[in-house]
């Protein structure tokens, strides 16, 4: 699975609580989430997300265990989160609903906001074809790889049950 | 092999388990509240399910948005209400009826010793206390175990954290993790357990057991745990359930590391906005002015919380310059504090009580903070926006802290405090 996309740079520590401020939690609508993605910190974010990679620091979604973070991202446009690590339960959470996710420690360093990237999640490449500077990403693990291709752990689910 | 081993090894029926390793466990409870359980419930409809994998292992509970202050709220707490009703899921605590989930989960004594139990909320951590693997998950997991009843983990490192001492009188176990916090730092025990051992946590009650490990989400860590002793059996024996087996770390476990901490001189301790690792000694902050304090919370909602801040509160009045918020945890905490009085004392001093919800804590219900103000608070995140507007600010500290600070209307260290 190939993604071009231009980066939104945040620092470390980006928590679920700034990713979708609590307030909007009894939202039901993954489009009325994604309206307020950021927010707590970024208001705006949201003009700039579609087709956006998110390229942040340490412990990116530490906090709660919403999975209204990664919805509003996905439904933001966004398509992947490359940081320097993830926190537990947003790592596994974005997987599941299919949002990929990659831990690079070099790519932050290197990276502006704005710039062109390209990645390849199998290999865990990315390219900045704004600067022509490649980063390598921990690679995923295959199943990993197969729930975000099928779409999240939801249509995994669908599929055993049939 | 240590005891989240043990655990993790007895649920996916294997002989023992290594740290990195993946293993698929069967969950012996899963809970989830309004905010995480409704989505659970449409992607339960979504995948075709009919029935829940067991609906005696399941628990429902209304906390943070209770009673309704929206009518989007109401609609969450009708998803669930129904969903409850169509299951048989008997465990579901409507209004009135429990509190904060994690309170309700060890009062109702849905959470054994050596049980593997996933909540929908970070704070799941909490049942460590009583020696239960507890973890928090997001409601897509969560829809995988309500319909099959299991899920993948994988085995945490675990990092050692002895503790020994006594502490000083209004110092309390959250000065106790405020500290690991500091040494740690909000991402130092991401994807590891903690298992808290040594003297002072064999002499700390179940209550403060529940703070310390409530808080270890705000290391970044996937569950806290203490070894049941004499005091968890009383526990357990009090709320009706004895049948669950030990699981105890071996001598000759295995660890990460071992953090060795003493409390004897332990100060009282604030996290400034806006990490949790943000850590000074209240001394160091004393006199910053404050327009609301907060007490409650799963992590200091307990009737041994209420009864530190009532010996503090007898006789004084909250300072004009700010305003008290006190929410005992659950509802068997608020008629605990009624009959002992507790209530009456925080009403007299001109506190406000309310009903049983995370509330103020969470940001998104009652007691919320405008820009520009400032909150002392027994919760557990001071993240920018946590409790209202991004620019208001937060303070976490202990409840004698809290309480003390809301009698000055400034951060006041609760040691200098002269209690009648």
């Amino acid at each position: 699975m190939n993604i071009i996309g231009k980066a939104i740079k945040y620092g470390d520590d980006i928590n679920t609580d700034v990713i979708i401020p609590s307030r909007y939690l009894v939202l039901t609508d993954p489009r009325d989430l994604a309206k307020h993605a950021m927010e707590g910190i970024d208001h705006s974010f949201i003009k700039k997300s579609k087709d956006g990679i998110v390229v942040a620091g340490k412990n990116f979604g530490c906090g709660s265990s919403r999975e209204q973070a990664p919805i509003a991202l996905k439904y933001s446009g966004t398509r992947c989160i490359i940081a320097k690590s993830f926190a537990r339960i947003f790592y596994r959470n974005a997987i599941n609903i299919g949002l990929p996710v990659l831990e690079c420690e070099s790519l932050w360093d290197s990276v502006q906001d704005g710039d062109q990237l390209s990645l390849d999640l199998k290999s865990g490449n990315i390219k900045n074809l704004t600067r022509n500077i490649s980063s390598q990403a921990q690679v995923l693990p295959d199943f990993i790889l197969e729930l975000i291709e099928i779409g999240g752990l939801l249509n995994n689910l669908k599929r055993a049950r049939v | 092999m240590n005891a989240i081993e043990k655990i993790l090894s007895r649920a996916s029926g294997r002989e023992n388990v290594l740290p990195g390793e993946i293993v698929e466990a069967n969950i012996d409870c899963a809970m989830v509240n309004e905010i995480t359980g409704h989505l659970t419930i449409k992607y339960f409809h979504e995948v075709g399910a009919k029935e829940v994998w067991n609906k005696e292992k399941i628990v429902m509970i209304l906390d943070h948005t209770i009673p309704a202050g929206s009518v989007e709220a109401a609609e969450l707490h009708k998803i669930m209400r129904e969903f409850a009703r169509e299951q048989g899921i008997r465990a579901f605590y409507d209004v009135g009826r429990g509190g904060i989930s994690h309170q309700v989960m060890m009062e109702k004594a849905h959470v054994k010793p050596g049980d593997v139990v996933v909540g929908a909320d970070s704070h799941t951590c909490t049942y460590g206390a009583i020696g239960a693997f507890s973890t928090g998950i997001g409601s897509t997991d969560m829809t995988a175990v309500f319909t099959t009843g299991r899920l993948w983990f994988k085995v945490p490192k675990v990092i050692k954290v002895n503790v020994r001492g006594d502490f000083r009188k209004f110092v309390v176990p959250k000065d106790l993790f405020l500290k690991i916090a500091k040494i740690l730092g909000v991402s130092g025990a991401n994807y590891m357990g903690l298992e808290f051992k040594g003297s002072t946590i064999r002499d700390m009650s179940i209550d403060g057991r529940m703070t310390i490990c409530n808080m270890v989400i705000e290391v970044g860590g996937k569950a806290g745990i203490v070894e049941p002793d004499e005091k968890t059996l009383a526990y357990m024996k009090s709320r009706k359930n004895d049948r669950f087996s030990i699981m105890r770390s071996d001598p000759d476990a295995e660890y990460e590391r071992t953090l060795e901490l003493s409390v004897d001189d332990l100060q009282p301790l604030v996290s400034c906005p806006s990490a949790v690792d943000n850590v000074k000694l209240v001394s160091e902050v004393e006199g910053v002015e404050l327009d609301q304090v907060f007490i409650g919370s799963c992590t200091n909602g307990r009737i041994e919380d209420l009864r530190i801040v009532a010996k503090i509160l007898k006789g004084n009045v909250v300072s004009d310059r700010t305003r008290l918020i006190i929410i005992p945890a659950s509802q068997e905490i608020y008629l605990d504090a009624l009959r002992e009085g507790l209530i009456e004392t925080f009403l007299l001093s001109g506190a406000t009580v309310t009903n049983p919800t995370c509330g103020a804590c969470y940001g998104g219900h009652i007691g919320m903070l405008a820009s520009g103000e400032v909150c002392l608070s027994t919760t557990n995140r001071n993240f920018i926006g946590r409790m209202g507007s991004p620019k208001s600010k937060v303070y976490l500290a202990s409840p004698a802290t809290a309480a003390v600070s809301a009698i000055t209307g400034r951060i006041t260290d609760p040691t200098s405090f002269k209690s009648g």
